[in-house]
Order: C-alpha cells, then structure tokens, then sequence
C-alpha cells in the first residue's frame, strides 16, 4: 500500500517543473521515485528484518509453546500463555513493582530536571560547570552507572553510610538488600541516571520562551511564580509532555540498571518486569512464555499512555 | 537576563544550584576515589573522600582478573562498525524523509516513535533464534546488526532535523546552475550536512559503546564479550565484589564515551531538538 501512494506521489509530474520559479512541490517530486526507492532500500531492509519482522515473529511467539532447546516441533496454543500469565502472582507483583518504580523516577526526576532546566536558564556563574556536570549520567554506559552506585550504597566501604554516621544517625544499613530500603535505593539511582535528557530537552524548551512577554510580564507586576505559570509552562508544556511521556515508557522497560545493582533481589523486591521476562526466556527458556509477557507489557503502556495524553492535552485546552 | 533578581532570591538560587552540583557529581567523585584506594583502605570501617595512600595497583589488578583489553577491542569493533553503518544507511533514508512528504516518510516516522515503546523482550527473543539460525550468536557480527538498527530510530531523527536545516533554495539554485541531482547532492547537501552526520555517528557510537541487553544475551563466550558484561563479571556470585578493580575497571569502560560525549554535547542537544520541533 505505502509502496504504491509513495510511488504515485512522489512520481509526480516527472520532468515537469524544475524551474527556478516552481518552489516547494518541484523539489520534493523532482527526484525520481526510483532515485527516492534507492536511498530508502539500504535503512529500509534492515529495519523490516531486523526491527518490524522479530516484533511480529515476537508477537506470534506469545501464542506459541516455544522453549529454547526443545526437539518436538514448536505448536500454536492460542491463548494459552495469556491464561497462565493472568494467575501468575509472581508476574503481576514484578508488573505492579514495575509500575511503582516507573511512577517512581518518572515523576521526580521530571520535577527535579524542571528545577535544573530552570537554574541553568538563569544568567548565573558556574552555569557552565553545571552544564558539563549535568551531562556526565547521560554518557556513562548503565552497567558503570549501576556498579558506581553500588559502590556508594556499599555498607562498609561505601559513602552513603561514612555520611550517616558521620551525622550520628546510626549506622548506616545494607541499603540494596534490605527489604524496605532497596526499591527506594534503586529508584534513586534511576532519578540521576535519567536526569541529562529531562534538564536538556527542557531547557532547549525554555529557551524557546518569548523572552519580551517574561519582561512584560515582570512590568506588569506579575511574580516569579504568575510569570512562571502564565509565560513559562505554557511554553515548556509539549516538551515536558513529550519528555515525561518517553521517560515513562524508557523507566518501564528499563533493565540494566537493576540488574546491575539487585538482580531483581532481595526477594524479588526490585524483580522489573523486564528482569522477570529475561529470566523466563534466558534462564529458564520459556520462550513463548516471555513473549506473552512482552506482549501484555506493550499493551499496558499504550493503554496508560493514551490516557495520560488525552487527558493532559484535554487539560491544556480548559485553561 | 534583565529581571531585576533580588540578592535573597540569587543566594537561593546559587545554593540551589550548589545542590544539584554536589547530587549530580558526588557518584563519579566517589567511584574515582575508590579505584585508587589500596585494599587497606577499602577495608576501613571509615572510608575517606581522599585516598590517603592512592595506588594504581586497582588497575593493573583488573586487567589481571578480566579480559578487558579484549572487551575493550570488542566494543570499539561492535560500536565502530555500527556507528559507521548506521549513518551510511540513514542519510539518505534521512533525506527522504525530510524531503518528500510522502506516505513512506509517514510511516518511517511512525516506526521511529513506536520503536521506543517495545519492551527490548519482545525483539530479543525472535532476534536471538533468527541469529540462531543465521549462526550469528556469539558473533560480533550478529550484535553489530542489531546495533545498526537499535540505533536507527534516534539516527533518523537527529538526521532529519539536521537535513530540514538545509536551505532546499541552495539545492534549487545548484539546479538551475546545471548542476545534476547527484552533483547537487555530492558538492551542495552533503558538506552543509557533514557536522550533523559526524555528531549522529558519534551518538550511535556512544549508545552501541554503552549497550548491556543485547550484548549480554546475545555473546556467550567471554573472550567475545564487550566492556559493559565483563564488566559485571566482577560483581561475582552474591554481590561480593572486589571493588578497587571494580571501581578502577569501571572508570576506564567510562572514559571513551565520556570524551566522546563532551566533543558532541552541543550538537546531541541541538540535533535532538532540531527534529523534535519540526517532524
């Protein structure tokens, strides 16, 4: 279908218009459609076998009994998998933890990068080592991430505990293996790590500002907060929509961090929807098993996703 | 900034700022200092911000335990060729996109946002038998495609920003020249587009350099495996980790993307809302 339309369009009028004067539409139906099908192929291959084709063959996989390893051939099971994934307490306790850690950092980690992004909007010294600092969690890799924080929660050697007892406040605990302290910890870990991408798609939000209204605004008398209100945020609204959007969907699947620091432990505590799924299929091979789960996550999230949209957008429009 | 700020409202803002500094660095600082605390010292009961007797022994000591230089010569491979790859494929697919308002570029953009939605779980597994079949397991080869496409998505949506800041007039007035379409492309768009191409190769270079998941599923033998699995390895079983190599193996893993990273960081913000505002 796409192939027809995109040949029909941009075929148009071949030969046709490659005057000075033809403006817009000449340059893009300039080229011809084989030229346009040439510079497509190379990115377009890859993407359908190694990107649209597994999400398909990964789709049908859930409605499967596929296991790594097995000789009988593999058998279609309908919605076999589904059924068992609806009683499995341990899947919805790992979706329901899932949920509470991508709440967890998407939201303050938004209003925290909302306070930097508005910081380094302002003319102060040091903004540029602020900058460079804030950048450096973006360009580690996750694993280094995980394995610098475990050095800080470590009990006996780490920072965070020398802290605590340095301020008499006891003596500090086993912060990752403690039931009650280690999805709080991890959660942390997760704000700073995707702290850089909030603070930088906000900021390049702000700077979009019209600068002469925040002035208006000060001249009419109007506070820090009235301006921040009436001048900024209606400004910053999409990215921060846009950014708190992917933020959620990026934290929901996020997995090496985790795994990293807990592996899911203590208990089963910090156990991700991501780290149950990869046990199932890597661990334990229950290939057809794991997909279900993957299915059942991407439903959840566009379900979720659709309703925080509409109603954001729909609250935009009241105002 | 020409509000007027009072000197209340400025201290609050510098100590506010101060915080952030201290929140955002301290981990780094704290992994730096122990990759150079000798074992006695990682030991005490009363750790110190500063090494008090600072070694390199950390270092050598992690190059004994672990095949990182291997792992370090795998990633650069893994990361280099995706990179490289990545860009050749999606400039074009790129300038497709940001010139034709077709049905094709709909839905290209369409699969660039909805491929961030899909948990990893629901690719990996049909990605892991279809490079079963093809005997790609365990092959750089086999991750290396699976980087070129993970990267794709990001690559054509920095591209397409970049290639809508290219004046199409330039490309028009280089037509009316005599140029051909090729040559307008070759010695017009393609050396205004360079800077951008450079910055995208260089964020897929850094995402594939810090990739865990695939890798991890994906290379099974260890003298194959990149940086950031080795690098678990030295978690060991129950969490019980040596941690001056840890924290001296860490750093280093870090330092490539970091420099990397820095030479971009205008570039990355800039291209990433470049085709934000406009797709």
């Amino acid at each position: 279908m796409t192939l027809e339309t995109a040949k029909a369009r941009s075929g148009r009028g071949p030969g046709s218009g490659r005057g000075p004067s033809s403006g817009k539409k000449s340059s893009s139906a300039g080229k011809s459609s084989s030229g346009a099908w040439f510079l497509v192929l190379p990115a377009l291959i890859p993407i359908l076998v190694l990107s649209v084709g597994p999400l398909l063959y990964g789709i049908a996989l859930a409605f499967t009994d596929s296991q790594s390893g097995r000789t009988t051939p593999t058998q279609w099971t309908g919605l076999l998998n589904f059924q068992d994934l609806l009683h499995d307490t341990l899947f919805w306790e790992s979706f329901r933890i899932g949920l509470f850690w991508a709440v967890g950092v998407t939201v303050p980690q938004f209003l925290l990068a909302l306070g930097l992004a508005l910081l380094l909007n302002q003319n102060l010294r040091f903004r540029w080592l602020a900058r460079a600092l804030a950048i450096i969690p973006w360009a580690m890799p996750e694993v280094v991430v995980g394995i610098m924080w475990r050095l800080v929660y470590n009990p006996d050697a780490g920072i965070l505990n020398e802290t605590v007892r340095d301020l008499g406040l006891g003596d500090g605990r086993d912060w990752l293996t403690g039931l009650a302290t280690a999805l709080p910890a991890v959660i942390l870990v997760g704000i700073w790590a995707g702290m850089p991408q909030t603070t930088v798609a906000l900021l390049a939000g702000l700077q979009n500002t019209p600068h002469e209204l925040h002035e208006a605004a000060a001249l009419d008398g109007a506070g820090a907060w009235r301006r921040f209100r009436t001048v900024t945020w209606p400004a910053v609204k999409p990215v921060a929509l846009a950014i708190t959007a992917l933020n959620f969907i990026w934290n929901f699947n996020s997995f090496a961090l985790v795994y990293v620091l807990t592996n899911g432990g203590p208990g089963g505590r910090t156990r991700l929807p991501m780290l149950f799924a990869y046990e199932q299929a890597f661990r334990y091979g229950q290939f057809g098993y794991a997909a279900a789960m993957g299915c059942v996550m991407v439903a959840a999230i566009s379900v979720m996703l659709a309703f925080y949209l509409v109603g954001r957008l729909k609250g935009g429009d009241d105002r | 900034m020409t509000l007027r700020t009072s000197r209340s409202a400025r201290t609050g803002q510098y100590l506010a700022l101060l915080a952030y500094l201290v929140f955002l660095a301290f981990p780094f600082l704290w992994l730096i200092s122990t990759a150079f605390k000798p074992p006695r010292e990682l030991g005490s009961l009363h750790p110190t911000w500063i090494p008090e007797n600072p070694t390199l022994d950390n270092f050598r000591q992690a190059f004994d335990e672990q095949p990182l230089l291997e792992a370090a010569l795998n990633s650069l491979t893994a990361a280099l060729s995706a990179a490289l790859i990545a860009v050749v494929i999606a400039t074009p697919m790129a300038y497709v996109m940001a010139r034709h308002r077709n049905k094709l570029s709909a839905a290209a953009t369409g699969w660039v946002v909805v491929s961030q939605a899909f948990p990893f779980v629901l690719v990996i597994i049909p990605l892991f038998l279809i490079l079963k079949n093809l005997h790609l397991i365990n092959s750089l080869a086999g991750l290396i495609m699976v980087y070129v496409v993970w990267s794709l998505p990001f690559a054509l949506w920095m591209l397409v920003g970049y290639v809508r800041a290219v004046p199409h007039e330039l490309e028009e007035a280089a037509a009316v020249d005599g140029a051909s379409r090729l040559r307008t492309l070759v010695s017009v768009t393609a050396p205004l587009l360079a800077p951008g191409i450079v910055a995208t190769a260089l964020f897929a270079f850094i995402t594939a350099w810090n990739e865990f998941f695939f890798a991890l599923v994906l290379l099974k033998t260890p003298s194959m495996q990149t940086l950031p699995v080795v690098l678990t390895h030295f978690l060991g079983a129950e969490g019980v980790a040596d941690l001056g190599p840890l924290a001296a193996a860490a750093f280093l893993a870090t330092l490539p993307s970091l420099v990397v990273f820095v030479l971009i960081q205008k570039r990355i913000t800039g291209g990433m809302m470049a085709g934000a505002v406009k797709a």
